[in-house]
């Protein structure tokens, strides 16, 4: 819930378009560029000696600190927001329950990407073999003396200087950078089940935050400690709490307890997907005889748990659509990008050529029919809702009656169409997830396209526009969408005492636009 | 809200993001060990005698290996755990009996502990018995040693250079 009033607070600051709240992990993957690229450059000036490393780095924030000096603290700052977007992006999706179920993938490969994240943090702060490095550097080792591992104490390395040489600096330099790159493979698994991906967050969020470290570096530049002594305790430490957070605990609480609670909190952390597993909602299921192969199912899955495949009917047409069962999230958006999915038809059953078990196309039929049978009376309006948007309790009356859909995104277009050119009612309230907050991810965006003629199956020019309303909102929200509804249903003009209302055209062009500017770019 | 609220919010939200980025990357300050304290680091990696002991090969078994296998001595492959007693000051801190490693227990021992204590004079004893006897020891060092605030007394073994050599006292012993 705090989430949901937070990225309501920046939606209004931000706009839906460039909510950061809604791109924790496209941000960290944006931060691991400006590492990488700035780390580029500072790997051209850095020597791997005894005191060189010491002396180059010392040398590139002092002598260059307008490109160097910058650039080594965007790669200090760009660091430290990773982890900070790591954590955030974490705490999330765990809050909003992406976690389990079909999502457990990138929930899983998520996990590892920590311990690399802060590995290759710490290794680069090693390189610099200041004080902090020294403290680093035995502090490290002696945590991992404690494993039964190693022969002689890696610590041991550091008890002199004479112990120390140059290939230490080469090792460690081939950690900083295989880490990263062992990261970006496993970035690139974790986005393997999610399509669509908001891997890159919107130009002007990239624009403001690369200049937010840019300024941070100018104002406050990161600079190194004395040079490393192996002869003297590091006394007084900038610590970097961002990576180094578990060191001070190390250090009192001893190595094996922490190794205890780095593996318990490691596999605490891979097991939550299934502390409770989530309840398994039949997956989508794909009926041959009405599926032409269009792929847009496919195209609009937001789990790419739809593949197309060579025909094995027999029927005139190249592909069919295969669900992968354990993928599928049973979200239904794949039904509501069936264009088979028509309540028009009169001839043949409503077997729609993918429909999802839980809720076909044909009982969603039936339950617009029911739901229309219990409301009378002027204006009346069939809400759309969504079992995880705003409750639709909250909403109905006596003339707005409700339909809860797994998302708002499985309603194929046809059925607005059915239920005015029917007079199931005489408006269609459409109330789904705030864009950004989906819990299938697509399903206002996918939702507001087809509307708009954008995505296909298109919302047919006949149905009045004026007659839909669409409230993407979050839970916390429901006041508001009320409000909505109330000047919605005054616009319809069935009743001659009412009337049509600016608070309506506001509300309506507000998420509409907030919608529309997810996609576009534009600021809305 | 208009244009201007709009960016105004958003660079108060970069300010505050900056802020706490900038803040947490080097504050607050953290201090391994209390201001004037000194450290003293003990740490070796050195293998006991072989628990069987040795004994001369005969002219006999000499001749039955082939040339370049031809070692005098033949000895037990598991080695005696080094026992090692560090006194500071009088009093006992690290008094232990190390064991081999490795799977057959014929690796070197080894340690690595560290003590903080406070800067000044301070007497250092260390004893450490690495063969079979039952009692007594095989080296010992006594020291008196001045420590600097944030100074670190490294002391390794080396049997080959007189036992326990000191960090920056040149003594062994």
């Amino acid at each position: 819930m705090g989430f949901m009033w937070l990225e309501g607070w920046f939606d209004m600051a931000f706009g839906a378009r460039w909510n950061p709240m809604y791109y924790l992990g496209g941000l960290g993957f944006f931060y691991f560029w400006v590492v990488a690229v700035s780390g580029f450059y500072v790997y051209a000036f850095f020597d791997t000696g005894l005191t060189e490393a010491y002396d180059s780095v010392d040398q590139l924030t002092n002598s260059q600190w307008y490109l160097g000096g910058v650039m080594r603290s965007l790669h200090r700052y760009a660091s430290d927001a990773l982890v900070v977007m790591m954590v955030l992006h974490m705490i999330r999706e765990f809050a909003f329950d992406h976690h389990r179920g079909p999502r457990y993938f990138s929930w899983i490969t998520g996990v590892p990407m920590t311990w690399l994240i802060i590995a290759a943090g710490v290794t680069g702060y090693w390189l610099v073999w200041d004080q902090l490095a020294q403290y680093i550097a035995i502090v490290s080792a002696e945590w991992l003396d404690w494993l039964p591992i190693f022969g002689e104490p890696i610590a041991r390395n550091f008890m002199q200087h004479e112990s120390l040489d140059d290939r230490f600096f080469t090792l460690l330099i081939f950690l900083h950078i295989a880490l990263p790159l062992i990261l970006l493979l496993v970035m690139w698994i974790h986005l393997q089940r999610v399509a669509y991906a908001r891997w890159k967050p919107a130009r002007g969020l990239s624009v403001g935050t690369f200049a937010m470290l840019v300024v941070l570096s100018f104002v406050t530049p990161a600079i190194s400690h004395a040079p490393a002594d192996l002869d003297r305790v590091p006394q007084l430490l900038n610590f970097d709490w961002y990576y180094l957070f578990a060191y001070p605990l190390i250090e009192n609480w001893g190595a094996g307890t922490m190794w205890m609670i780095a593996f318990g909190a490691t596999f605490a952390l891979m097991a939550l997907p299934w502390l409770p597993p989530r309840r398994k909602l039949a997956a989508a299921t794909v009926n041959l005889d009405n599926c032409n192969g269009c792929t847009r199912c496919a195209s609009d899955c937001p789990f790419s748990a739809i593949m197309m495949m060579p025909r094995t009917d027999g029927l005139p047409f190249d592909k069919q659509a295969v669900v992968d069962a354990d993928v599928c999230v049973s979200c239904g958006i794949c039904v509501g990008a069936c264009p088979t999915a028509m309540p028009f038809r009169r001839r043949s059953d409503l077997v729609p050529g993918i429909d999802l078990p839980g809720l076909t196309a044909a009982s969603l039929r039936d339950k617009i029919h029911a739901a229309s049978a219990k409301i009378s009376g002027h204006d009346r309006v069939l809400l759309i809702g969504c079992d995880h948007g705003i409750k639709s309790r909250k909403l109905a009356t006596a003339n707005r009656a409700a339909v809860d859909l797994p998302c708002a995104g499985m309603l194929p277009p046809s059925y607005i169409d059915y239920i005015l050119s029917k007079d199931l009612a005489d408006g269609v309230a459409i109330v789904g997830c705030r864009s950004g907050e989906c819990q299938y991810r697509l399903g206002p965006e996918w939702s507001e396209d087809r509307f708009d003629g954008r995505r296909d199956p298109h919302l047919r020019k006949r149905v009045p526009r004026d007659k839909l309303l669409r409230l993407w909102m979050a839970p916390t929200q429901w006041r508001a969408a009320l409000a909505g509804l109330e000047a919605f249903q005054a616009g319809l003009g069935n009743s001659p005492e009412t009337h049509a209302t600016h608070a309506l055209d506001d509300l309506a062009d507000a998420a509409a636009a907030n919608v529309r500017a997810a996609e576009t770019g534009e600021v809305p | 809200m208009n244009a201007p609220t709009r960016y105004l919010l958003q660079g108060c939200v970069y300010a505050g993001f900056a802020l706490m980025l900038g803040y947490f990357s080097q504050a607050p300050n953290y201090r391994p060990i209390a201001e004037g304290d000194a450290q003293i680091k003990l740490s070796f990696a050195h293998g006991g005698k072989p628990k069987g002991g040795c004994r001369d090969r005969t002219a006999a078994e000499l001749s039955a290996l082939a040339a370049n296998m031809r070692k005098a001595q033949l000895c037990s492959r598991e080695r005696v755990d080094v026992v090692v007693q560090f006194e500071l000051d009088g009093k006992t801190v690290f008094d232990q009996s190390l064991p081999p490693s490795g799977l057959r227990g014929d690796g070197p021992s080894h340690m690595y502990e560290k003590f903080d204590v406070p800067a000044g004079r301070h007497e250092v004893l260390l004893r450490l018995r690495n063969t079979t006897r039952a009692d007594g020891w095989d080296f010992q060092a006594h020291r008196h040693v001045a420590l600097q605030p944030g100074q670190i007394l490294a002391i390794d073994f080396d049997p080959g250079n007189g036992g326990f050599l000191l960090s920056g006292t040149g003594g062994g012993g």
